[in-house]
């Protein structure tokens, strides 16, 4: 009964939207920028400005959290320093996204004078994808069999060998699975955003200008009742998005996984 | 020599990016109290915390509405949600078959991807309404936010009561039944309480999502900044008065939206602590 109830909800939610939004759907819709606040024209700006926040926010958030990942599962023993580290890490992965975002705002925007930016709003975002990538990652590493250390050891690795060698190729479906969780939260996230990248609506040009993400318009077309056309058009092709992303993800990693196996 | 100085150097390497991932925490803490504390001793944190009235204008900043409201959402998303998700994740343990486990499963999955906004939306044009035609009031009301909250918590709740309850050695079940209980008393008295610290964990993190959610209650609850007297009133988050505000905000009051981070960034702390030490205390 509960468990569906759950799909329930979740089904109709996802109908609503998708049935409302659906009919909106055009090549035009994809290709236009907004005109009018986005009364009129398509969402083409905000589709970039989502991809240009989130390419910056993972190629900032991977290696420095598949290097803690490392850190934390080969290079250290359970001790001080690893308890501190994660507990650092369990504590930022629940700090409230409008924190990340007023902290986005005074430190990139005002502190680093970046500005309203795509710059600004992708560290935001990289600083709260970093738990859940880190997460996932180490949990890929500590799923690979003690033995594939002891092998490479044992042919005379080093440590760094092994890691690079031994041990990554095999985590790549896990830390993989963390990147996509990240893209999903990157692409959803309205917060974060709307605080460091501003809401414009011009195509940005370079990493310092700003841009409106389809979370922002979205929820700009939403709240503001400037369209409800719009809004449903918006949000079907975001959950479409994300979903899309979610499976793409799966199937891929599926592959990877029974050609090495 | 090379390669052992090359293994330092990249062991000292590791060292410093994992450091660098905790320190974005403290650099949060930082800036967040440094915009924030200077108001906070400027008006007194007794008026700050327990003053009734928030008038941006006057220079009036008294944020205890808002404490109110999050505490009122917040217990109202977890009345709904704890059933449910406890339910679901019982069921996912002890009674799915594996082909509707998956399912169930990936439906969880999309249920933490759907944006927040779009839950926010969907509560406005749907869930609102009912609640103005049925029961009376504004509609935009804790009731409402509650109920979208308490979908919103689902998944968090649900997969780590699962993982702990998955967690517990398999004798607990295979004696409780060996003693002549049936599967409901197994559960219920034996695996229920055996798992009950990261069901708690489960619940509070839950909680921190509930608390921390900005964009959908913005849209639901009506932030009017009083008192809530029912569930059919509307209200205002500490959350929400940063996200509404933020956009205009100069000076005192802007300074004033940061100490509410301030507070709101303690709550979460002081939970996340709390659930990181529950989970830690497996039963062995």
């Amino acid at each position: 009964m509960a468990a569906l109830s759950t799909m329930g909800v979740m089904a109709l939610i996802i109908l609503q939207v998708l049935s409302e939004g659906i009919p909106v759907f055009s090549p035009r819709f994809f290709l236009d920028s907004p005109r009018s606040m986005g009364r009129e024209g398509g969402i083409f700006s905000t589709i970039i400005g989502t991809i240009a926040l989130t390419v910056v926010a993972i190629v900032v958030a991977t290696p420095l959290g598949v290097g803690t990942a490392i850190f934390l599962g080969e290079y250290t023993r359970e001790g001080r320093i690893s308890r501190v580290i994660r507990f650092g890490i369990g504590c930022l992965a629940g700090v409230p996204s409008i924190i990340f975002g007023l902290f986005g705002f005074v430190f990139f925007v005002i502190y680093l004078n970046m500005g309203w930016s795509i710059l600004s709003g992708g560290l935001a975002l990289a600083a709260m994808i970093l738990p859940t990538i880190i997460c996932t990652a180490e949990e890929a590493l500590k799923a690979i069999p003690y033995s594939f250390r002891e092998v490479s050891y044992s042919l005379g690795g080093t440590k760094w060998e092994t890691v690079t060698r031994a041990i990554l190729p095999n985590a790549i479906p896990g830390i993989f699975t963390g990147i996509i969780l990240g893209v999903c939260r990157s692409i959803e996230e309205t917060a974060v955003v709307i605080l460091t990248a501003g809401s414009s609506l011009i195509i940005p040009t370079s990493l310092f200008a700003p841009v409106r993400t389809m979370s922002v318009h979205f929820y700009i077309l939403a709240r503001e009742g400037i369209s409800m056309e719009m809004a449903y058009g918006t949000g079907a092709a975001l959950i479409l998005l994300v979903l899309f992303v979610n499976i793409v993800a799966n199937w891929r990693l599926n592959r990877y996984i029974r050609k090495r196996a | 020599m090379t390669v052992e100085f090359k293994e330092k150097f990249i062991e000292k390497i590791l060292l410093l990016i994992a450091f660098s991932s905790i320190s974005i925490l403290a650099l949060i803490a930082f800036f967040i109290f440094g915009e924030g504390l200077p108001l906070i001793w400027k008006i007194g944190p007794k008026t700050f915390l327990l003053g009734g009235r928030w008038v941006p204008g006057q220079g009036e900043f008294g944020i205890l509405p808002m404490i109110i409201g999050s505490f009122w959402v917040t217990f109202g998303a977890l009345l709904l949600g704890l059933p449910l998700g406890l339910a679901c994740a019982i069921f996912l343990c002890e009674w799915t078959p594996p082909w509707a486990g998956m399912i169930l499963r990936s439906a969880i999955q999309v249920l933490a991807g759907i944006p927040s906004v779009i839950y926010g939306f969907w509560g406005l044009v749907v869930l609102v309404p009912l609640v103005r035609n049925y029961l009376g009031g504004p509609g935009l009301s804790i009731l409402s936010g509650s109920l979208i909250l308490s979908i919103m918590i689902l998944p968090t709740i649900i997969s780590i009561s699962e993982d702990s309850l998955k967690a517990l050695p398999p004798s607990y079940k295979a004696g409780a039944l060996a003693l002549g209980a049936t599967h409901w008393e197994t559960i219920w008295r034996v695996l229920v309480p055996a798992a009950r610290s990261g069901i708690v964990a489960s619940i509070i993190l839950g909680m921190g999502r509930a608390l921390g959610e900005t964009m959908a209650m913005i849209m639901i609850l009506g932030n009017a900044v009083k008192m809530p007297s029912s569930f059919l009133d509307s209200a205002r988050t500490l959350t929400t008065n940063i996200g509404i505000e933020m956009g205009y905000a100069t000076g005192d009051h802007r300074q004033a939206l940061f100490a509410t981070g301030v507070i709101l960034f303690l709550i979460i702390m002081f939970l996340n602590t709390l659930a990181i030490v529950l989970s830690r205390r497996r039963v062995g």
